[in-house]
């Protein structure tokens, strides 16, 4: 795969890349839809309700019908907006959590992109959906929105510092910031042993980066109504949906590989199931695992998020770097 | 330094936080709110004004549209205003089963509360929880009166209708039984938990002057440490009978009165239980009145402990069949009150925590 994506461009070339990116486009978007529906059949189970069940069997086709309805609905931009920044917002949100796909490898023969900054590369692009975010909150030309953008904006400055300073004990104990080398490095055993306080703190950070509960401040319905996107409606509005569930993707993704082995079976006995069975189980499960907190957790406050990240997380975070270092230095692992 | 400004934010009617068409607009500096203008009055129908020209039975359907979700509570609180006035004697059977009505559809009110409260916090599941309990409310009070909301089940006298049959008594224990284990999964997957706690304790405390300055009542004032609950203060109707507690916390806060709900929940599923079980096997359900009542001329006050606080009634009679003037003290009136007050310095997700804590109906607010 990767001699034939570093191999020379030429027009079949570049029509084969380009049809393959369609074909992961679209599997992406079929593997968003589902998420939808299962996240909707998991809070139904936990809520003591039924979920989607009557379009199509067992309601398998409620998000299409859902995703159809937006598509076809008029496309409404409200007076007074910046327009301008009102149309593009949804992309600039949107296209960053696509483009971080390039750097996950989903198994041992799958990898796009080799590249030795991967996991610096993945946390660069998904901060730039923030601003995206921001566009839509600031261009609305609404007050609801302008505060769920600020509130994006700020958690993401502090939100951002603790997950990267959280992924570097996995760096330290890799040696690499290259995604794919950082799996194989756990071939004897996975970096979640050593990085468990490491992963606590990540995982938690992550979920902020994913405005999912406790940390949904953004949209935080019963306060902002929707915030950001109160003004989007139809097509714009799934954009950033779609954005928001893509990312839950390649962050369950990401978790993956960092701390739980990525393709690796957790024993050599199993490794009869191919590697994208297992990196896609893993990655799913803590792609699920937000819904799970969403139907357990009320909200947090903007100011208890800022305290927790800077007064709980930041020093966890530095703390691990330090332990990590003395694992390093007297050679426990790696 | 940046230049910055504060913003008028327009809060409502149609905000989800303000649990109906309560509005207020807010200035906010960054997250802070530095000016709070609550409106009132999207909800205003003027029932003062309407009930004069009604007889004191056809008042009855108005008091269930004040405050909705405990229409039972509302209904009394007008009946037992025109027998205090009239003096009448009430069938055992009829008190019984207004105890019943009246304390399930406190629990109703509380279990609303308990959802929506959760819901404004940012959790989503208590809220279905809370309505599946609710929902076993709703049905046994339709099975009563016919109604899930609007039951306009007491009357002047007693109550419209007897149990539907002797196994509604068998259900409603029923219920009673499930709902002690379903107040305990609430408070699993409530109140130990570390946000919950974090989010509401502290949150917009005040003392037992500034409560009874503002004429705070119910789980707003017992908060403070105030033990004033008007089933125990000013007994009526037959609450004397049974055994429960007026639970009290010295707080003030968010936290307080959170607590506070929870357990009067408690209280109430006591109070239902003992009159289940002692309910008599048979009896009257409405005294012998004649057919349009005239109440003699005078002037009554009389108060029942809503979901709320005080819910009082007032009526002027000339001895005519309707009153010369009735008022309703409205608890969700009175409470509202003291938002301002509370909301300044406080942030936007704080509004809406304070807000829902003082726990008001919007139709009553407004009536």
């Amino acid at each position: 795969m990767r001699e034939w994506l570093m191999g020379p461009m030429t027009l079949t070339h570049v029509i084969g890349m380009a049809l393959v990116a369609f074909i992961l486009l679209n599997i992406l978007l079929g593997l968003v839809t589902y998420a939808i529906y299962i996240q909707r059949k998991l809070l139904g189970w936990m809520q003591n309700r039924i979920g989607p069940k009557h379009v199509g069997p067992f309601g398998l086709l409620q998000t299409i019908a859902d995703v159809l309805k937006l598509l076809v609905k008029e496309s409404f931009i409200p007076n007074n907006v910046d327009k301008s920044l009102f149309l593009i917002a949804p992309v600039v949100a949107f296209a960053p959590a696509f483009i971080v796909f390039a750097v996950l490898p989903l198994s041992e023969n799958i990898v796009f992109t080799h590249l030795d900054v991967g996991l610096l590369f993945y946390i660069g692009v998904a901060g730039l959906s923030s601003i995206g975010v921001i566009m839509g909150g600031w261009s609305s030309n609404n007050k609801w929105s302008l505060i769920g953008a600020m509130r994006a904006a700020a958690m993401m400055i502090s939100y951002e510092i603790p997950l990267v300073l959280a992924a570097l004990g996995v760096v330290m104990l890799a040696g690499s910031m290259n995604l794919y080398d950082i799996v194989t490095s756990q071939a004897t055993s996975w970096h979640i042993i050593p990085q468990i306080l490491g992963f606590v703190v990540f995982y938690i950070a992550a979920l902020a980066e994913l405005n999912r509960t406790p940390f949904d401040l953004t949209e935080a319905e019963s306060e902002l109504i929707a915030g950001y996107f109160v003004e989007y409606s139809g097509f714009r509005f799934a954009f950033f949906m779609l954005a928001e569930y893509v990312y839950l993707f390649a962050m369950g993704t990401l978790i993956a590989l960092l701390y739980f082995g990525g393709w690796l079976p957790p024993h050599p006995a199993l490794s009869f199931i191919p590697g994208v069975v297992w990196l896609a189980m893993k990655a799913l499960f803590f792609t699920y695992l937000p819904f799970w907190f969403q139907a357990t957790f009320p909200r947090v406050r903007i100011d208890q998020l800022m305290t927790f990240s800077w007064k709980v997380l930041m020093p966890l975070a530095i703390l691990n770097i330090v332990l990590t270092s003395l694992i390093k230095y007297w050679g426990f692992a790696g | 330094m940046l230049r910055t400004e504060e913003m008028v934010l327009n809060v409502g009617p149609q905000h989800p936080s303000t649990h109906g068409v309560f509005r207020v607009i807010v200035t906010i500096d960054g997250e802070t709110i530095v000016g709070v203008k609550p409106v009132i009055g999207y909800l205003h129908r003027g029932t003062e004004k309407l009930a004069e020209d009604l007889t004191y039975t056809q008042i009855i359907p108005y008091t269930d549209r004040m405050d909705y979700l405990s229409a039972m509570i509302g209904n009394y609180a007008l009946v037992h205003a025109v027998e205090t006035l009239m003096q009448l004697e009430i069938p055992e059977r009829a008190e019984y089963l207004r105890i019943i009505a009246m304390e399930l559809n406190r629990i109703a009110s509380h279990l609303v509360w308990f959802g929506t409260y959760l819901l404004d916090l940012g959790a989503i599941t208590p809220f279905l929880y809370a309505f599946r309990e609710r929902e076993k409310i709703l049905q046994l009070f339709a099975e009563l009166s016919g109604a899930r909301l609007t039951y306009s089940y007491m009357r002047i006298g007693g109550v419209k209708w007897d149990i539907p049959d002797v196994g509604w008594i068998e259900r409603a224990k029923t219920f009673i039984r499930e709902f002690e284990q379903a107040l305990k999964d609430f408070h699993d997957l409530v109140s130990g938990n570390e946000i919950v706690q974090a989010r509401l304790k502290g949150v917009a405390a005040y003392d037992q002057e500034t409560a009874i300055a503002y004429g705070l009542t119910g789980v707003n004032l017992r908060a403070t440490g105030v033990r004033y609950d008007v089933r125990k203060a000013k007994p009526y109707s037959i609450y004397d009978r049974f055994h429960f507690d007026i639970p009290v916390r010295t707080d003030g806060d968010l936290w307080a009165k959170y607590e506070l709900r929870m357990a009067e929940m408690e209280q109430s599923r006591r109070i239902v239980e003992q009159a289940l079980e002692s309910f008599p096997g048979d009896g009257a359900i409405i005294a012998k009145l004649p057919k349009l009542i005239r109440p003699p001329a005078g002037e009554v006050y009389t108060s029942v402990e809503s979901p709320r606080g005080e819910l009082g009634v007032y009526i002027l009679s000339d001895g005519k069949p309707q009153p010369y003037r009735i008022h309703f003290r409205r608890p969700s009136f009175v409470n509202l009150q003291i938002l301002p007050k509370l909301l300044l310095g406080e942030n936007i997700a704080n509004m809406v925590a304070i807000i829902g804590s003082i726990d008001i109906v919007l139709g009553e607010v407004d009536a």
